[in-house]
Parts: C-alpha cells; sequence; structure tokens
C-alpha cells in the first residue's frame, strides 16, 4: 500500500444520475505501467477524468476512495485540486492536434504549468522550457518555443504534450490513448520517448488505450473494462499467455500477427530488364484484370503571389501502377499524407487525375465521356471511413440501398424492393429495418448498410478507403469477414485502402506500400510483410507494435527521421524514372538510387 | 414484402417531422404564439374594434387611453387600438413576404455559387459581397426613395437588402456538405448534380435556412418600421407602426403614449421572430446539442 | 501581408467602381429630369436646356459615366445640385458627428457586452444566464428609434438630466459628453445585445474544446482558463460581429440623429433624397462604401492579429 503512487478503491462515475463505470479498484506502484485497456464506451476515459476532477461539472460524480499521497482526491477542493493537477497528477491526451491552444505561442503554454508549480519566472523559467523541449528532442527549441501549435506536426505536438506532462516532476502521469491520432511510425518514437522519460523520473503511468499491441510495448499490468466493469485484471504475461476472459482473447488477436513477428533476412532484388514494373497482366498472374492503373498522376496546385498563379503543385499520387484481378484484394498502406486514399479518389473521379490511364475490365474510362464514365461507375464502388457521415442522415436506409438502382435504372418496382431486402439479408441486417434512419443503426450496422448500398450497383470493384479504421477492434473483425464472405460468394475485388496493417494482413491477397505518393513495394502480403525490401517498408513495419510483452527488445523500431524532399513541385517538375527490382515471382520493390 | 411497396422512407419521415414539433422549446412556442396572435389580429382586426384605423374625429384629438378608446386617440382624433391592429397587416405582410423572396432567390443563387464552384461562384458572390458591402438600412433606404414607397416597392426594397445573406449562408452550407462523404457517395453512386444538390443537399442546409429566415424576419420587420419612422414608409393615413411612432414623438412633449403603444407592438413582433428563430437553432444546431 | 492589402484593395476599388456604376444607372433610368427638379415645374424650357447643358445631361451616357467616374475616383464628387457647394465638403461637415456617435456606441457596447456575453457563459442554464439571454434578445429586437425614443421620455423629459436635443453645438467638453450620452446609449445597447449573444455562443464552444481541457489539466484555475486561455480563442467571432455591426450601426445612426436632432451622415443622406439631389446622393454612397470597406480590411487585419493560424496571401 504504502508504496503506490495511486489506489482507487471502489471507483463509481454516474451521468446524470446513470452509473457508466461499476466499482473500480486497482494500485499503480511508483515507476509502473498500468495499462487500462477497453473500447469506446468501456469507461476508461471517464475514469482517467475522474481522478483527475474533470467531470463535467454538475452532470458527473464519482464515488469511492482516489488515494493520492495519502489523501482522497474525491474529497478535495477545486483549489487544492488545481494544485495537484499538471503538478503530481498529470494528463496526456488523445488528440495532439486540438489539445494546444492554437493562439499561444507553445513556449507559453509550457511555461505556464512550470510556473504555476514550480514557481519560476524570468530567464530561470525560459531555461526551464528550453530544457523540457531538449528532453522531449524537439529540433532548435529556442526558434521552436515562440513558434504558434499550427507549425508543429501531431507527432511533435504530442512530444509538447508530453514536455508539459513531465515539466513538473509528477508522481503519476495518466496517458488517455496518446498515440491513437499518430502515424504508426510516429506511435513507435512517441513511446520510445514516453518510456525513456518514465524510468528518468520514476514516475507511475496510467495507460489507456484499445490496442493490445501497445499494452505488450509497455504495460507491467493490465486491467480490461467493459461497458463500465473489470473483465480482466493481472500482470501482463499472463493476461497476454492465459487470457482469462474470452473477449480479452479477441482483443489479443485483433493484433497484427505476421507484422509482429521479426522481419527474415531478404534477398537483393533482382534488377528488372528497363527498370520498369512488368505489364499489369503478367503482374497480377492469371484471371481476368478487373482493374488496371498505369502511371496514375494526380497534383493539386498551389496558388500564391498577387494574382494567385499556381506557382507549384503537390505531388499527391505519382506515377502509380497497379492491378487488381476478379477476386483479389489489393492493399493499399502508407501513412497519412502518402496519397493511398486519393489513389481511390481519382478512379472514381473524386479527385482530378493529371495523366495515367485507367481500365476497368478491359475498358479504357475516359473520364470527360459521361457513357465512360456511368460505365465505370456501375463497376466501381466505394465505401468510406465513416459510415455516419457517408449516408444521408434524412434518407431511410431501405431508400439509401433502393436510390442507386432506381436512378441507374437497375430494377424498379417490386423488384428493386426484393433486391434491397435480400441485400440487406446479404449484409447481415433484418429487412424489416428498412425504413430506420441511419442514425437508428450502430456504427458497424451502419457499414454494412455502406455495403449493401455499393453492392447494390453489383460492382466488380469495390475502394474501401479506411473503411473499417474508425471502427472498434471486435466490430472491425466483423466487418471484415463481412467483405471476406461477399468476396467469395459474389466474386468482387476489393482495393483496400488502409494505414491498419492488422486489417490488411487479414483481408489482403497482395499489398502495396506508398510513400509520399509513390509506390515503393508490391508483393504476396505474406511476402512483403516477412520479406520487406524497401527501406521504408521495414522501418513502417518495424514500429507496428509487438504482439506479446515476450517480445520485449527483440525488435526496436527504426527510428530514423529522413524526411523526402518536399511534395510540393515547381510547375513542370519530372520525376526522374522509377528503377524496379524483383524479390520474388511478383513481388516487387524500387530500387533507390 | 406487400408492405414494402410503398416507399420505406415514408413512415420515417413522418416520424422525423412529429419529432422535430416535439422538441421544439419554450422560445419557439411563445414566438409562434405571438407571431399567430398578431396575424389572427391582422385578419381579424374590423371585429376587434368598431372604430376605423383612418377616421379623423377633431372632437377627440389625443384623448387619453379608456374612455371608449382602449389605447387613446392620436392629434387627429384617430383610435389608436384600431390603427395597431390595422397597423400589423402591414408590419406581417412586408415583414414575411420580403423575406420569402429573399430567402428563395438568395438561397437558389448560394446554392448555385456553392456547388458550380468557379467563375459562377466568383461572380455571384462578388455581387453579393457589393450589396452586403452596404448599411442595410440606407440602401433600403436609398431604394424606397428612389422606386417609391408602395408596399410592394418596400417588399423588394428590404428583400434586396436581406437576399445576400442568405446567398451567403447557402453556399457555405452547400460547399461544408458537398465535401461530405455522403455527398462524395452520391457522386461515386453515379447520381447527377441536381439530384445531389436538391435531393440531399437542400435538406441538410434548410434548417439552418429557416432559421435565418425568422431572425431575418425580425430584421425586415424592424426596417420596415424603421423607413416608416424615417418618413419613407406606406404614404399616411395608412396606419403603419413606424408612422405612429414617429406621430407619437412628434408630440412626445403632451403624450407620450401616442408613441409607447406602436413601440411595444413592433419590439413584440420583432421579439416573437427573434424567440422562433433563436428557439429553432437550439434545435438544428447539433454543435448547441453536443455541448448541452 | 502586404500582397494581402493591396489584394483586398483592389477588391475594395472593384467594389467601389460597381457601386459608383449603380449608382449612375439608377440616377440615369429614374423618371424625371434633374434639371427639371433642381429648377422646379416652373421653370422655362430654355433655362432647363441651359442647366442640362451645364450639368453635362446632353453628352452621350458613356461620355457622361466616364467623366463622372474619373472625377470621383480622384475624390471630386462634384457639387450639390441642391446648394451648390462641394459634396466633399458637405459630407466633411457632418462625417465627424456620425463617427464619434459610432465608435463611442461601439466602444460601450463592446466593454459591456463582452464581459456580460462570458458571464452568461460560464452560468450556463443558471439565473445570469437566462437574464442575460433574456435581456440581449430584448436588445435586438428593439429597433434603434424605440430605444433612443425611450430613453429621451425617462432621462431627458422625465428625469431631465441629459438635453433633448443633440444639435453638436456644445462649447464645453462636458456639455458634449452630456448631448452625446443618450445617442451613444440608444446604440450602444443595441450593440452590447449582438456581442453578448456571439461571446456566449462562441465561450460555450471553445469551453468543450480539447484544449480547454489540456489547460484545466494543467492545473491552472477555472477562472484563467475563461479569461485567458478561452477568451482569446472567442476573439475572432467577437471581431467578425462588431465588424459586421459597425455597418449596421452606421446605418442606424441616422434613426437616433432624428429622435435627437442630431447633424449626420443620415440627416444628409435624407436631405438628398428627400430634395432628390443627386450628385449629393452618389457622393454619400461612395462615401458610406468606403467606410464600409475599410471597416471590412480593419477587420480582416484584425483576425491576423488574433489568430496566428492566419496568413496573409
Amino acid at each position: 500500500m504504502t508504496d503506490a503512487a495511486i489506489s482507487v478503491r471502489d471507483l463509481r462515475v454516474s451521468f446524470s444520475g446513470k452509473e457508466v463505470v461499476h466499482g473500480l479498484s486497482f494500485d499503480i506502484p511508483r515507476g509502473g505501467t498500468l495499462a487500462l485497456v477497453g473500447e469506446s464506451g468501456s469507461g476508461k476515459s471517464v475514469t482517467s477524468l475522474a481522478i483527475m476532477g474533470l467531470l463535467p461539472q454538475g452532470i458527473g460524480r464519482a464515488t469511492g476512495e482516489i488515494l493520492f499521497g495519502g489523501r482522497n482526491l474525491l474529497g478535495l477542493s477545486e483549489r487544492d485540486m488545481c494544485r495537484i493537477r499538471g503538478g503530481e497528477i498529470s494528463m496526456i491526451f488523445q488528440e495532439p492536434m486540438t489539445s494546444l491552444n492554437p493562439v499561444q505561442r507553445v513556449g507559453d503554454q509550457l511555461a505556464e504549468v512550470i510556473r504555476l508549480h514550480r514557481g519560476l519566472s524570468g530567464a530561470e523559467l525560459e531555461e526551464a522550457v528550453l530544457e523540457m523541449m531538449r528532453k522531449v528532442r524537439i529540433p532548435a527549441p529556442e526558434k521552436r518555443l515562440r513558434q504558434y501549435p499550427h507549425t508543429f506536426s501531431g507527432g511533435m505536438r504530442q512530444r509538447i504534450m508530453i514536455a508539459m506532462a513531465l515539466a513538473c516532476s509528477p508522481s503519476l502521469i495518466i496517458a488517455d490513448e496518446p498515440t491513437t491520432a499518430l502515424d504508426v511510425t510516429v506511435q513507435a518514437q512517441t513511446l520510445q520517448l514516453l518510456k525513456d522519460l518514465q524510468q528518468e523520473t520514476g514516475a507511475a503511468v496510467l495507460f489507456i488505450t484499445h490496442d493490445m499491441g501497445v499494452v505488450a510495448e509497455v504495460a507491467d499490468e493490465v486491467l480490461v473494462m467493459r461497458h463500465g466493469k473489470v473483465i480482466e485484471h493481472g500482470a501482463v504475461h499472463d493476461v497476454f499467455s492465459n487470457p482469462r476472459d474470452p473477449y480479452t482473447a479477441d482483443l489479443i488477436r485483433a493484433a497484427p500477427t505476421l507484422a509482429g513477428a521479426r522481419p527474415e533476412a531478404r534477398p537483393a532484388p533482382e534488377p528488372l530488364p528497363g527498370g520498369a514494373l512488368p505489364a499489369a497482366a503478367e503482374a497480377c498472374g492469371a484471371g481476368a484484370t478487373v482493374l488496371e492503373v498505369r502511371d496514375l498522376k494526380v497534383r493539386f496546385p498551389v496558388h500564391g503571389g498577387l494574382l494567385g498563379r499556381v506557382q507549384g503543385n503537390v505531388h499527391a499520387v505519382e506515377k502509380v501502377s497497379l492491378s487488381i484481378a476478379r477476386g483479389e484484394t489489393l492493399g493499399l498502406v502508407g501513412e497519412s499524407g502518402s496519397g493511398k486514399s486519393t489513389i481511390g479518389k481519382a478512379i472514381i473521379d473524386l479527385a482530378p487525375r493529371q495523366g495515367g490511364e485507367i481500365r476497368v475490365a478491359g475498358q479504357r474510362i475516359d473520364y470527360r465521356d459521361k457513357a465512360s464514365l456511368a460505365a465505370m461507375r456501375r463497376k466501381v464502388q466505394m465505401i468510406f471511413q465513416d459510415p455516419y457521415g457517408s449516408l444521408d442522415a434524412r434518407q431511410s436506409v431501405g431508400s439509401a440501398i433502393l436510390e442507386p438502382m432506381l436512378v441507374h435504372g437497375l430494377a424498379k418496382g417490386a423488384e428493386a424492393q426484393e433486391r434491397m431486402a435480400w441485400l440487406m439479408e446479404k449484409v447481415g441486417l433484418d429487412p424489416a429495418r428498412a425504413g430506420s434512419l441511419p442514425h437508428e443503426f450502430s456504427g458497424g450496422q451502419r457499414q454494412r448498410i455502406c455495403i449493401a448500398r455499393a453492392l447494390a450497383m453489383e460492382p466488380e470493384l469495390i475502394i474501401a478507403d479506411e473503411a473499417v479504421s474508425a471502427l472498434d477492434v471486435s466490430i472491425k473483425g466483423q466487418i471484415i469477414d463481412l467483405m471476406i464472405g461477399l468476396q467469395e460468394e459474389l466474386g468482387v475485388s476489393y482495393l483496400f485502402v488502409s494505414h491498419d496493417m492488422s486489417a490488411v494482413e487479414r483481408i489482403c491477397d497482395r499489398v502495396a506500400v506508398m510513400y509520399f505518393g509513390e509506390i515503393v513495394e508490391i508483393g504476396p502480403t505474406p511476402e512483403v510483410i516477412r520479406q520487406p525490401g524497401h527501406p521504408y517498408t521495414r522501418r513502417l513495419l518495424s514500429a507496428i507494435p509487438i504482439t506479446h510483452p515476450d517480445q520485449r527488445g527483440s525488435r526496436r523500431p527504426i527510428l530514423t527521421e529522413d524526411k523526402p524532399s518536399s511534395p510540393i513541385k515547381p510547375v513542370g517538375f519530372q520525376s526522374p524514372p522509377a528503377q524496379w527490382g524483383r524479390l520474388g515471382s511478383d513481388h516487387f520493390v524500387r530500387c533507390e538510387a | 414484402m406487400t408492405d414494402m411497396a410503398h416507399p420505406p422512407a415514408a413512415p420515417a419521415k413522418r416520424r422525423a417531422r412529429l419529432g422535430l414539433l416535439r422538441r421544439l422549446n419554450l422560445s419557439t412556442w411563445i414566438g409562434l404564439v405571438i407571431v399567430v396572435a398578431l396575424v389572427l389580429a391582422a385578419i381579424f382586426a374590423p371585429w376587434l374594434t368598431e372604430y376605423s384605423p383612418s377616421k379623423q374625429n377633431i372632437l377627440h384629438q389625443l384623448s387619453p387611453p379608456g374612455d371608449g378608446h382602449l389605447l387613446g386617440t392620436d392629434q387627429y382624433g384617430r383610435d389608436i387600438w384600431a390603427r395597431l391592429l390595422y397597423g400589423a397587416r402591414y408590419s406581417l405582410t412586408i415583414g414575411i413576404f420580403a423575406i420569402v423572396v429573399a430567402m428563395i432567390v438568395g438561397t437558389f443563387l448560394g446554392m448555385i455559387a456553392g456547388f458550380l464552384g468557379g467563375r459562377t461562384d466568383i461572380v455571384l458572390m462578388q455581387v453579393m459581397d457589393v450589396i452586403l458591402a452596404f448599411p442595410a438600412l440606407i440602401l433600403g433606404l436609398a431604394l424606397v426613395a428612389l422606386i417609391g414607397a408602395t408596399m410592394g416597392n418596400i417588399i423588394i426594397a428590404i428583400a434586396f437588402t436581406a437576399t445576400p445573406a442568405f446567398a451567403r449562408i447557402a453556399r457555405a452550407g452547400v460547399m461544408t456538405q458537398r465535401d461530405r462523404e455522403y455527398a462524395q457517395a452520391c457522386r461515386a453512386l453515379g447520381f447527377s448534380g441536381p439530384r445531389i444538390l436538391f435531393r440531399h443537399i437542400m435538406p441538410a442546409i434548410l434548417p439552418e435556412v429557416m432559421v435565418m429566415s425568422s431572425l431575418w424576419m425580425a430584421t425586415a420587420v424592424r426596417t420596415e418600421a424603421s423607413l416608416a419612422f424615417i418618413g419613407l414608409g406606406l404614404a399616411p393615413p395608412t396606419p403603419t407602426w413606424g408612422g405612429m411612432v414617429r406621430e407619437g414623438y412628434d408630440n412626445i412633449l403632451s403624450s407620450f403614449h401616442l408613441a409607447l403603444a406602436p413601440s411595444i407592438a413592433i419590439l413584440l413582433l420583432v421579439l416573437a421572430f427573434n424567440l422562433i428563430g433563436d428557439g429553432l437553432r437550439d434545435v438544428v444546431d447539433p454543435r448547441l446539442k453536443d455541448a448541452s | 501581408m502586404l500582397t494581402f492589402i493591396l489584394k483586398r484593395l483592389g477588391f475594395a476599388l472593384i467594389t467601389l467602381i460597381c457601386v459608383l456604376t449603380l449608382v449612375f444607372l439608377v440616377v440615369r433610368i429614374l423618371p424625371g429630369d434633374p434639371a427639371l427638379v433642381i429648377l422646379g415645374d416652373q421653370a422655362s424650357p430654355d433655362s432647363v436646356a441651359a442647366l442640362r447643358d451645364r450639368l453635362g445631361l446632353n453628352d452621350p451616357i458613356l461620355v457622361q459615366y466616364a467623366s463622372f467616374l474619373g472625377r470621383a475616383l480622384q475624390g471630386d464628387l462634384g457639387n450639390s445640385m441642391v446648394t451648390g457647394r462641394p459634396v466633399t465638403s458637405e459630407i466633411l461637415n457632418v462625417l465627424p458627428y456620425t463617427l464619434e456617435l459610432t465608435f463611442a456606441a461601439l466602444v460601450l457596447g463592446t466593454v459591456l457586452g463582452v464581459p456580460a456575453g462570458v458571464w452568461a457563459a460560464v452560468r450556463r442554464n443558471r439565473i445570469p444566464d437566462y437574464l442575460m439571454r433574456l435581456v440581449s434578445l430584448i436588445g435586438l429586437s428593439l429597433p434603434a428609434f424605440v430605444a433612443a425614443i425611450i430613453l429621451m421620455m425617462v432621462f431627458a423629459i422625465h428625469f431631465g438630466w441629459f438635453p433633448v436635443i443633440s444639435a453638436g453645438n456644445a462649447e464645453t467638453l462636458t456639455e458634449r459628453l452630456r448631448q452625446m450620452a443618450l445617442p451613444t446609449l440608444a446604440l450602444a445597447l443595441i450593440m452590447m445585445a449582438y456581442i453578448t449573444r456571439v461571446t456566449r455562443s462562441a465561450m460555450l464552444e471553445v469551453l468543450s474544446q480539447d484544449f480547454v481541457r489540456t489547460a484545466r489539466a494543467k492545473g491552472v484555475s477555472p477562472s484563467r482558463v475563461v479569461w485567458t486561455h478561452a477568451l482569446g480563442n472567442c476573439l475572432i467571432p467577437i471581431t467578425t460581429v462588431v465588424g459586421l455591426y459597425l455597418g449596421i450601426l452606421i446605418g442606424n445612426s441616422v434613426l437616433t440623429e432624428i429622435v435627437f436632432s442630431r447633424p449626420g451622415l443620415g440627416k444628409l443622406i435624407l436631405t438628398a433624397l428627400t430634395q432628390r439631389d443627386y450628385t449629393l446622393l452618389q457622393g454619400m454612397i461612395v462615401v458610406y462604401t468606403l467606410m464600409v470597406v475599410v471597416v471590412n480590411l480593419a477587420t480582416d487585419l484584425t483576425y491576423g492579429l488574433l489568430d496566428p493560424r492566419i496568413q496573409y496571401k
């Protein structure tokens, strides 16, 4: 008891009388890390707000005991809590983009917490701010501290948040999904930084997350919550090796498995004659080609100057070639800004194209010709990341599924109604609910509706743009299973755009890795994951969290930060032709000069 | 399966509408009650008073409230209560019709500008900005003075000043909706531009336009009253509220109730429209809902 | 920055030319011969023809337009058709009265409105909030002339604290302030109503944002969170409303000018309209447009000071 940094006893939290956390108890020893795991609505974030005394006033109420430094935090006045918050207990939030005050200089925001709790001022204060910025490895801190948050990247902002949290040597740090909004390579850097600083200061950490991979990386102890109740609590090795609750086992299984393993030694790529990728039909082996993209270019103009002339172009997609066979799934992976989503949008004419050729089922698409465009739309459909946002909130789901059939004259009257009911059953929904509005469904059900709507067009290819990324882990698995089932039954192909390696690993036959607008590696999913050929692929894979705490130390993320030159190029810029090499029968990698 | 022959959208829509009625808050209800009461008073004015709004009576000049005249008489001996009741006709007609015209024209132009973008957008919005760059009251004043103060002209003048506001809000609404995933999904499904704009995007921006309409009706009533007060409203002896305030103001030292009664009437009607608009905004604006 | 200002000035120039063209056209299209208007119905055809010639009304319309536009852009707005004095000096004579009234009302309205709005937001759904919402709703439902008349009845006629007439002929500063007090208050009350409302809603939105939670988690006291972190982020919408309302304020000042018999732009444009003094009217419209354009430019530049994310391009 005495060496616990914090002890929570029978914590219950209610909102307007409705209890959402039902009796939670745990201790975190000094220097220890407890991972609080759960999906949305499990009560994990509410717990952290209760500890901080930040539940919405007048609505949220917490009972039980939160013992910290010999006092029960739930009995303290607002003034006393102000002294503890930021000083003895500090917090890091999920959204680095919105968690900093946009109109205050970064240095001032960092200085505020130091001034409040350490009472420094003047030159001493500035030195303390600089020291913290150096500790979280912000380059050129003297310059950076006078800048505003919008000039910082997400990862840098999260490092500023970490600096604020650690500035007053707290005995407890609460980290609420601190890396969820970050790219996987940035996540690896941030986790490493947090671990290093925790070791240095000896602070206890309450780490809130939904990602078992992250838990395997950082936690000493794990507490799994569901619907406000504790369903599993134990040391991290025990929980991973012998999960007692099936729900915990599901969560553990949801983490990427292949990717978590250590990459095998790789053979040197064999240079291809002429250095170019082989033609599509050849590359995708047997079977009819559903989609063939050749040298696709997407550029967005950058305006500037007095008259708003085009001063350069963002090369969002640069000379991308790929192909998908009937019934095949091609994954498109990469981090934010890599151009992976833009490719899907360019194919379906939601983004402009500046060059290249796109063939659907052998037919070249002429985007200026209405008939050609209409033919493409019949064969290619899209599902989006946010199922609620991609449905018209005022339209019943049945009508949403019917509309494309009626507009394109695919079916009429009773036949269309029948087909709509059939589609709803196919995606696992009760046709009797056709009259309901989208908000009456859960997130996973809404994505099912979107899939049914896409299938109403009887497409040959569905572009899934981060289609499962916004879903909870357990729902994600169900939607992926549904997609795989539909593929087997209907023979539809998928272009699966995602940053989520566990989903890609499960559904994709082949995978293409995107880096700043270009494909750097393409091949069968298991081969690319086991024998990554391109340095970026290796870095990306190494950053994916491990799957079991036993793997700690066996695999170090590659933490280099080599940013390529800006994607904004002057007008008329031509990128040099890429040199490709072959690693397997259909595993190709770009050779860097 | 037989009941599926009906478009499945119908029951959902009906439910949504009923839900909206149920969600209306107190302030909307108060505003609606006031407006409806005033509309009824204006329609049934002849039954609510025995006096004519324009008949002069030299014997009863400036008589105080009570004594056969509910609110007294003005300097020509005209019954103020009667003038208020008949005056409501002009305030309501001008306020409502001017904004209906502005709403239809402005929303349509704004939607087209927002959806098409490019040159259409630049030209249309440039014109709107030029109109908007002018104090509305002065613009209305100048227009009415130049084209003549008839009922139709006042409606046109006020509608003219209000149109850019609707164009702007419709354009902004369309531009946000256009980039939302559901609009992209519609494009991916191969729906035509007009279908996306009028079937899917328009219903999404209409609530906001309705809120604006209500708030602008308040402004229109105020502008109409201001014009009449300045002396550029409907010509006397037409009983306009603003004109009555002006006549009362000219006699303010002797009998202040002359100005007070129509002032309160104007305030009441403007307040009612503002209450409706405010209440609707609370119902419609999801941001405010989330915060509560 | 410079590019931005040049661009905005270019836009202002376009607006001005559009307005001038519109005014020119409207005046020419309207029924009624300006020369006849000036000389009256009884004038002989000869004298009308002579005046038309002198006013340049016999020139081709494009020549008239070009010379009108050219002179207007050089600041020469012609002479009043009625008094014969230069329009510019007629306007400059009364401009200060309108400006002092408008800015006094603006400052007063902001100084009262911002704290009231913050107070209402912090005490959301409690008595201060309901009170502020009711008061501001009444305030923005009150036409300026009604507000002015009520203030006059109470403070000038009943109590006699302030003069009924604000003729602008005050000799001492205190007398001038006494004359200005009621017209200013009438406009400021309405201004305050708008600012209270926008401050309240902006504050409510900002208070629900993530960075406010961050500030609280740092141990910053609730009042400091509101007044430094949150209010700094509310200033943009407040500035928008101030800028927008300044135009309305300039327009509404005509009403208080009538009620308190004050000289000003509003009175002048009424004269121009009733006397059909087209040159004066043209000039006034140019001045109004210029004022609004300047206000908009100032608003845009203020945004840049308030929000580091805004860059002028």
